[in-house]
């Protein structure tokens, strides 16, 4: 079953087509990983399927994006939009508040008060973002003081305490060292259970490591996209097989 | 050629020295002021607490320099500056700060252009102006009273209030603001919860200096606060006590200081001190917080 599907996809900044005629079928309970050099889209298509590019002045977008069906720039709240699907940023961004606070941030947001329900929540969330044993009894601290690796775990835990349907991740560990990597890559390997992901990377090894589907970008076109496996092992595209073996020019 | 390099880092180095002379004595222009205002205020002050009494001067209720034998109790004064600031305070604060986060997140950049020049106008206006503006405009409506004084004064901290919060504001880094929003929060939850909370340590800054000018401020005070002697039980019952008159102490010294001799006189300077005292004491206690702003 397909968690996103993208239809004739269009981008615009101003007159800089960012986004060209994209295509995609992403698959619910996988992982998908988003390859290809620096400027080519990757994080103005992840940032079209939750809407953060509703921000950006002069963005404007052509073509269908649909949720399980629904279309996602009709007429769907954009905040339950976002809700549904979760957003982990490349610069890890806790809340300037305690481990407690940025988790509860989220069900607050949706109206949950009960303090009983959001202990729950929190423990709930760290446990599914792996760091729980770490930060249980710093939950009252700041999560400024956490380390990068934690702090994004706890960006993580944050997304998940909102039960999202799918989890965004744009180039979640391009700021951490490789223990932390690894963790943050078990942890999304545990979690395509429960969600669908998709990851934006530039670690052709991350992407073998922990995704089932890529998608190699090349100035704002998929050139291919397909079983992982495949794409890496046997490229149908000329060009995707230069970017993979290193040789792009 | 050699000869002239040197001749030529000579010159430079001794340019260097006499520059850096230029720029230390200007700095210690300042210090020095600080220095001789405090010195000259606590040499004429002080033996005036000294004959009165430190205690009498302090919590004596009565201020009648007049009358024989004459009083001097400032505890009226001291009251009437606290409870003067405190109203601006409540009044400037909210408002000043609710301004700066619609300036900073939620301005239309057309009004934009012309909000930030009305307040940058606001902060350059006399104080006399102000006072001008509240005895036509204040007055009439709530008398010559604390409460006028209170509306007065938070109008007059509102442009600090706005200009430093506004700054704190736009100082929070865009991702709080965007992390919140990808959680599903709407726009003034993500200020609100988010990007204010990062902004604490500036807004407080904010305040701080807002309290400064409205315990120093006088003649705007003086033109609309009705200006007698007043102790805290005057101020009930509530609201219908807010609307008799008080005096501050900077509306003590400048309406008495024309005509005041001897110990009067000196009974004013020590007001002028208890007055700088108070400067003192906040800016002891929030420097910190001023401080960590600029960071
Ligand atoms: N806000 C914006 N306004 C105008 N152009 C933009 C904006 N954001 C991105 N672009 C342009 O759109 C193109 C795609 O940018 P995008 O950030 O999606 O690239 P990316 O694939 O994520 O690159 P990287 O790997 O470096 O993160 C780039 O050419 C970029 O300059
Ligand atoms: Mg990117």
């Amino acid at each position: 079953m397909s968690c996103f599907d993208i239809k004739n996809l269009n981008l615009y900044y101003g007159d800089f087509q960012a986004l060209k005629g994209i295509n995609m079928n992403i698959l619910k309970n996988n992982i998908t990983a988003f390859i290809g050099p620096s400027g080519c889209g990757k994080s103005t298509l992840i940032k079209s399927l939750n809407r953060m590019n509703d921000l950006i002045e002069n963005c404007r977008i052509t073509g269908k994006v649909e949720l399980f069906g629904e279309s996602i720039y009709g007429d769907m709240d954009v905040n339950l939009l976002r809700k549904r699907v979760g957003m982990v940023f490349q610069k890890p961004n806790p809340f300037p508040m305690s481990v407690y606070d940025n988790i509860a941030f989220g069900p607050r947001t949706h109206g949950i008060k009960s303090k009983p329900q959001l202990n729950e929540i929190v423990e709930r969330s760290l446990q599914d973002a792996a760091i729980w044993g770490e930060l249980k009894d710093r939950l009252g601290k700041s999560a400024l003081g956490l380390s990068g690796g934690q702090q994004q775990r706890l960006c993580v835990a944050r997304a998940l305490a909102v039960e999202p349907e799918v989890l965004l991740l744009d180039e979640p560990t391009s700021a951490l060292d490789p223990i932390s990597t690894g963790k943050i890559e078990e942890l999304l390997l545990t979690l395509k259970n429960r969600y669908s992901i998709i990851i934006v990377t530039h670690n052709m090894q991350q992407a073998t490591r922990i995704s089932d589907y890529t998608a190699f970008f090349l100035l704002g076109e998929v050139i291919e996209f397909g079983p992982t496996e495949n794409l890496f092992s046997m490229p149908v595209d000329k060009r995707t097989e230069n970017y993979i073996t290193g040789r792009f020019g | 050629m050699p000869n002239g390099d040197i001749m030529n880092k000579n010159k430079s180095f001794s340019l260097e020295i006499l520059m850096r002379g230029v720029f230390l004595s200007c700095a210690a222009v300042s210090i020095l002021a600080v220095l001789l205002i405090c010195l000259f205020l606590f040499a004429n002050g002080i033996p005036g607490i000294g004959k009165i009494g430190l205690l009498d001067f302090l919590t004596g209720t009565s201020w009648k320099p007049n009358d024989i034998p004459a009083s001097f109790g400032i505890l009226p004064m001291i009251v009437g500056s606290c409870l003067v600031t405190l109203g601006a305070i409540s009044i400037g604060v909210p408002i000043g700060v609710a301004s700066a986060v619609f300036m900073a997140f939620c301005c239309p950049k057309n009004l934009y252009k012309i909000l930030k020049p009305a307040i940058n106008l606001l902060a350059g206006i006399p104080s006399v102006i102000y006072g001008f503006f509240g005895m036509a405009a204040i007055v009439p409506v709530f008398g010559n009273s604390i409460i006028s004084a209170c509306i007065l004064l938070g109008l007059m901290i509102l442009p600090t209030v706005i200009g430093l919060s506004e700054s704190a504001l736009r100082a929070v880094p865009e991702q709080f603001y965007e992390g919140a929003l990808a959680l599903g929060s709407g726009h003034y939850r993500a200020v609100y919860r988010v990007a204010l909370p990062a902004a604490k340590s500036g807004v407080m800054a904010a305040v701080v200096l807002g309290v400064g000018r409205a315990i120093g401020e006088t003649m705007a005070v003086i033109m609309v606060a009705g200006n007698q002697a007043r102790m805290p039980k005057d101020m009930f019952p509530i609201p219908k006590g807010l609307f008799r008159g008080i005096r501050t102490l900077t509306a003590n010294i400048v309406i008495e200081m024309g005509y005041a001799a001897e110990l009067h006189r000196e009974a004013l300077i020590a007001t002028g001190v208890v007055l700088l005292i108070f400067i003192l004491i906040i800016n002891l206690c929030f420097g910190d917080t001023l401080r960590r702003k600029k960071q």
